[in-house]
């Protein structure tokens, strides 16, 4: 057994990799494009706040795995073809858009709105508000929900080998072909994931721990 | 011909099979939900007790659950198992494997809610003389109900997209009869077009729902 | 002694003789101080994170006594109520409740285990009111009151039911049987509570500061009722910072102090002759006022 792990494990750490720069392509993929998604379920405009929310709701309407399958087999026979990796990056990041945005708006909504007039009351634009006053306050009010979407995110990224893209359930696949030994080697799997997870977790409950204490909220007591 | 304009003929077809699919979908989703919520119920009721080994053993499976994807999951308890001689059909590992999952989920969603409850209230509980499992049952499990119920609802949501991947160890719920048609017929655009249609059908009620509970849940909330 | 004091003693003893158990006399109560004690607490410690908030307590309470503990803040005197009720597992030293060990003890060097079961159903005899009153919110008044006949004694509701609401009327309350806890005041929600504890028919009650969360138009109305529960003979130990009601209501005064019982006997023995400087400390606003009405 131990043999065998040490024959598994290049593999599997080559897994490991594999997901890592898929969740971390994704995340930030989500992270960016969650911010003109929030902006404009928060903006004046009808149309747009229509648009964005229409948007959120389908997306969270669907399982991601169902997005993968449109991207990847559906696209093709509107002539676009992308790699199995390119299209899991692209369906997470859209996937992951929706409930980052989500994530995005709370933490402006968070913000007092006497932050808000203090900051008109200064001659401040709306977007010079926006950008020097709200968003780094909701930068820190966002960063435990963003820990938390991200340990999701890593998990999810398991689907991902349900359209051939290289990552680590791919990986084990390949290895139960050649070994037929899936329990040992899901479970090690399981680990691997583990051992990516549990760090991540700790960080969060840190940064809710760090960051919660230090919200004006709490310092103006 | 297009492959919209084909699909558009083969609708009816096309139609009732995803539409069957997505019964077993809503049982899986349902079964799970039950097994889940038991589970969850019942390990948090465990670990409201002093004694230290369960608790420890208890929180050991929440965080390998939590820790690892439910994909994962799903292939260890049907290639897995089947490997040591334990073959199971593919929808009772679903229910079972999403079940156990969303169980380590519900474990901490039930504890926040009895933990939510005042402890003054289980105290008052064992004055009138009755047991752990009294007060729990009577007194502390109704109010933290409250707490309970919008994440139990939202629960609910994500499990029924959790499902598609059921297709994985090829249960016969919707995604994988998306899957089937579209070797048949080629198909893929509008076949996953309309399977997203109808879990997005599927899914809109029932977050509409625990919205809505959520909601109900912060105004009417009565003081401890 | 002064012929003030006397004056007061002779008050005392006077006001305490309308609140007499119809048909009891003085010699009934001579009787009851022979009788075996419903409390016994000996060498009781308990202390919080290595903080001792009880050091080496011993009381007793005999059946129909009324006892009230008095002292500061942190003197230990919730503490030592809810060690009688079990709800803060003792340090060291033991509770006995109507014959019966409460809580684990040691016999031989072997540690014998209280089960769940057997603490159930010691309490089942004894009634508590708390401070912050813990009504169920989920339930009406008449079911808080039901809830332990029916679920614990297992009684049906058509026997309890009747009882329930003589209770209820009895904290003069029949017209809120259906209302829930939130839409009662403070006042209304502890007398409730009374009746909620009344409903297992306890041999003895306890009240943790009963009236310390209520604004001060409620408290009367909730010390009437446990005054008049006092009347009807109920064994009762009460702590309270209500000095004019503990005076008035009660067989005894103990006073604690840091953990200890510094001081204790008949209220009207201890304003005459208070033989520690807390004691004074407690009850010296009250006697200066009954002083100067006196003289």
């Amino acid at each position: 057994m131990i043999q065998l792990l040490g024959d598994w494990l290049p593999q599997l750490l080559q897994g490991v990799l594999w997901t890592l720069r898929l969740m971390v392509l994704s995340f930030a993929l989500a992270a960016v494009l969650a911010l003109p998604i929030a902006l404009a379920r928060l903006s004046a405009n009808g149309m747009l706040r229509l648009l964005a929310h229409l948007y959120v709701e389908l997306v969270r309407g669907m399982p991601s795995l169902t997005l993968l399958f449109l991207i990847y087999f559906g696209l093709p026979n509107l002539g676009i073809t992308l790699r199995a990796i390119d299209a899991a990056v692209i369906g997470l990041g859209l996937n992951g858009a929706a409930y980052v945005s989500e994530i995005y708006r709370a933490g402006i909504l968070a913000i007092d709105s006497g932050q808000r007039e203090a900051a008109q009351m200064i001659g401040m634009r709306h977007r010079q508000v926006l950008r020097f006053v709200i968003l780094p306050q909701a930068v820190r009010v966002v960063l435990a929900p963003l820990g938390n979407f991200a340990i999701a995110l890593l998990k999810d990224t398991s689907v991902a080998s349900l359209i051939s893209a290289p990552e680590m359930m791919l990986q084990a696949r390949d290895l139960t072909s050649e070994y037929f030994m899936p329990l040992q080697i899901y479970v090690a799997v399981g680990v691997m994931y583990l051992l990516m997870a549990l760090p991540l977790a700790s960080l969060v409950r840190f940064m809710e721990s760090r960051l919660g204490a230090g919200l004006p909220k709490e310092k103006a007591v | 011909m297009s492959e919209w304009t084909r699909s558009a003929s083969m609708m009816p077809e096309l139609l009732s099979a995803l539409l069957s699919g997505a019964l077993t979908t809503i049982e899986i989703t349902f079964f799970s939900f039950i097994l889940a919520t038991v589970i969850g119920a019942a390990l948090a009721i465990v670990q409201s007790f002093p004694a230290t080994l369960p608790r420890a053993v208890i929180r050991v499976y929440v965080e390998v659950m939590r820790g690892t994807p439910v994909l994962t999951q799903l292939f260890v308890l049907y290639f897995g198992l089947a490997q040591i001689g334990i073959k199971l059909d593919p929808i009772p590992v679903a229910i079972l494997g999403f079940g156990i999952n969303g169980g380590a989920l519900l474990t901490e969603v039930f504890r926040a809610g009895l933990q939510s409850v005042h402890v003054g209230q289980s105290e008052a509980a064992f004055m009138l003389g009755m047991s752990r499992l009294k007060a729990l049952r009577y007194v502390l499990l109704p109010q933290a109900m409250r707490v309970v119920i919008p994440p139990l609802a939202n629960y609910g949501v994500g499990l029924l997209k959790e499902t598609a991947l059921a297709s994985a160890v090829a249960a016969p719920e919707l995604s994988f009869y998306a899957r089937n048609l579209v070797t048949k017929t080629y198909l893929s655009g509008p076949i996953y077009v309309m399977a997203a249609t109808i879990y997005i059908a599927m899914s809109f009620p029932l977050s509409r729902l625990a919205q809505h509970l959520e909601l109900r849940a912060s105004r009417g909330r009565r003081a401890p | 002694m002064g012929t003030h004091a006397k004056g007061l003693l002779k008050r005392f003893c006077g006001r305490k003789d309308l609140n007499w158990p119809p048909g009891m006399t003085a010699n009934d109560l001579q009787g009851l101080a022979n009788a075996p004690p419903l409390i016994t607490v000996s060498n009781l410690c308990k202390s919080f994170g290595g903080q001792p908030a009880l050091d080496n307590v011993s009381l007793t309470v005999a059946a129909g006594e009324r006892v009230a503990l008095i002292g500061s803040s942190g003197s230990g005197k919730t503490t030592l109520l809810r060690c009688v009720a079990h709800l803060e597992k003792p340090t060291s030293g033991e509770v006995i409740v109507a014959g019966r060990h409460v809580g684990d003890r040691i016999v031989d060097g072997r540690k014998i285990v209280m089960l769940d079961r057997q603490l159930a159903e010691i309490r089942t005899g004894i009634g508590m009111v708390f401070q912050r009153f813990n009504l169920f919110p989920h339930l009406t008044a008449l079911e808080n009151i039901m809830l332990g006949p029916l679920k614990v004694l297992r009684m049906k509701r058509d026997e309890i039911e009747p009882f329930a609401l003589e209770l209820l009327k009895k904290v003069g309350l029949a017209h809120k049987a259906g209302a829930y806890p939130e839409h009662l005041s403070g006042g209304q929600q502890q007398r409730v509570a009374i009746a909620r504890s009344l409903a297992m028919r306890p041999k003895l009650m306890l009240f943790d500061e009963a009236t310390s969360a209520l604004d001060p138009e409620l408290v009367a109305e909730v010390l009437e009722v446990m005054r008049q529960l006092a009347a009807e003979g109920m064994t009762m130990l009460i702590v309270t910072h209500e000095m004019a009601f503990a005076e008035d209501v009660a067989d005894r005064i103990v006073v604690m102090d840091h953990g200890t019982i510094v001081d204790q006997g008949r209220p009207a023995d201890l304003i005459a002759n208070p033989r520690h400087p807390r004691t004074l400390a407690l009850l010296r606003p009250k006697r200066a006022a009954n002083l100067r009405s006196a003289s």
